[in-house]
């Protein structure tokens, strides 16, 4: 078995730039998203097709991320 | 010096038969070994089996011995580690084989990513590994800094202090990586610590940099390896990671990883905090 489909790309959601990488293993489709600075894996999904994966990856990372919040600098 | 710690994928793919070389994978996804591995690679959960699950600590000595012999590991196996995320729990695990005096450590350049992305093998199988006896080393604690030696550190400015985090955390802007839970009461960087996010180490393909370019991004920040060197990030497993690269990677001999890192210093009562 291979990674077969492997792609990545950059996005950004609600201001936050994100990387989503989806490949696929025999059947399954997985797709992990990481939040470029510092590059942490904080969503992930699987399904039958690339478009279902991404899809609940991608929510996932949305619903995660509305909850970062942003605190001043001073700067 | 960095040709006896980090093996290439190609490398690897040719030692997958090798009875001397152990192969193992720490992912942050714990659930990613499982979906396919490198063929005959063991896998280690981070959260489970490389710590201490009661108090805040690394893996115990008798766990370690117990963990490297059920995976096959002996005294003298070579182990190339690897894992998601450009490696960070995978240096995690090589700093705490280290600490128990494991001869022999290396990492998979790249890691998982390079090897999903590069379309190599993969299994689903769990390795039949004959078991072995190991017996660990007591803790080398000159590669390990606690929550005292940095306060010193910061006190006498006896030590260079490398935060490895994004510039948003050593700034305060965020209390935790974007989209993962806040696990501090307070943000910023310990007072003099210079700002070396891991990221700038690695290449695109998770690769690390070449030594020269890692020590111009080091000199660049004052950090030249001529007084001790304290990494430390969020939890200690990026910290890892830029560990590695100085003491591995560019030699440096007196390089510590502060484990406890911004979990625990940003959660002390009047620690001090520096911002931005």
């Amino acid at each position: 078995m291979k990674a077969e489909e492997y792609t990545e790309r950059n996005e950004t959601v609600d201001t936050w730039p994100i990387h989503i990488v989806t490949y696929r293993l025999g059947e399954t489709y997985y797709c992990t998203i990481d939040n470029v600075d510092p590059g942490a894996r904080f969503a992930r999904a699987e399904g039958t097709t690339r478009e279902d994966a991404e899809r609940v990856a991608l929510e996932k990372a949305q619903r995660y991320l509305r909850q970062t919040r942003r605190f001043p600098t001073g700067t | 010096m960095s040709e006896d710690v980090l093996v290439s994928t190609d490398w690897v793919g040719s030692h997958l038969q090798d009875p001397k070389v152990r192969i193992a994978e720490v992912d942050v996804d714990t659930s990613a070994y499982a979906q396919g591995h490198v063929p005959g690679a063991v896998g280690w959960n981070w959260t489970t089996q490389l710590c201490d699950t009661v108090v805040r600590d690394v893996i115990p000595k008798n766990k370690l011995e117990e963990l490297l012999g059920d995976s096959g590991i002996g005294n003298d196996t070579t182990v190339v580690l690897y894992g998601d995320n450009n490696n960070w729990f995978a240096a995690w695990a090589f700093w705490q084989l280290k600490l128990y005096g494991h001869q022999d450590v290396r990492i998979m350049d790249g890691g998982r990513k390079k090897w999903l992305a590069e379309g190599k093998e993969l299994s689903t199988d769990a390795p039949n590994v004959p078991k072995k006896t190991y017996t660990a080393r007591d803790p080398d604690d000159s590669l390990r800094a606690y929550l005292p030696e940095v306060m010193d550190a910061v006190k006498q400015k006896s030590a260079s202090l490398v935060d490895v985090r994004s510039p948003a955390e050593f700034t305060g802007e965020i209390l935790a990586p974007p989209g993962l839970p806040e696990t501090c009461q307070r943000g910023g960087h310990i007072p003099g610590a210079k700002s070396m996010p891991w990221a700038k180490l690695a290449n695109d393909d998770g690769t690390f940099k070449s030594p020269a370019e890692i020590k111009a991004l080091y000199d660049g920040v004052g950090v030249k390896g001529d007084k001790p060197i304290i990494a430390y990030c969020r939890i200690g497993e990026r910290s890892s990671h830029s560990w590695f690269a100085l003491k591995y990677l560019l030699g440096y001999q007196n390089v510590k990883n502060y484990d406890g890192s911004w979990t625990e210093w940003g959660n002390l009562v009047k620690a001090p905090v520096e911002k931005p």
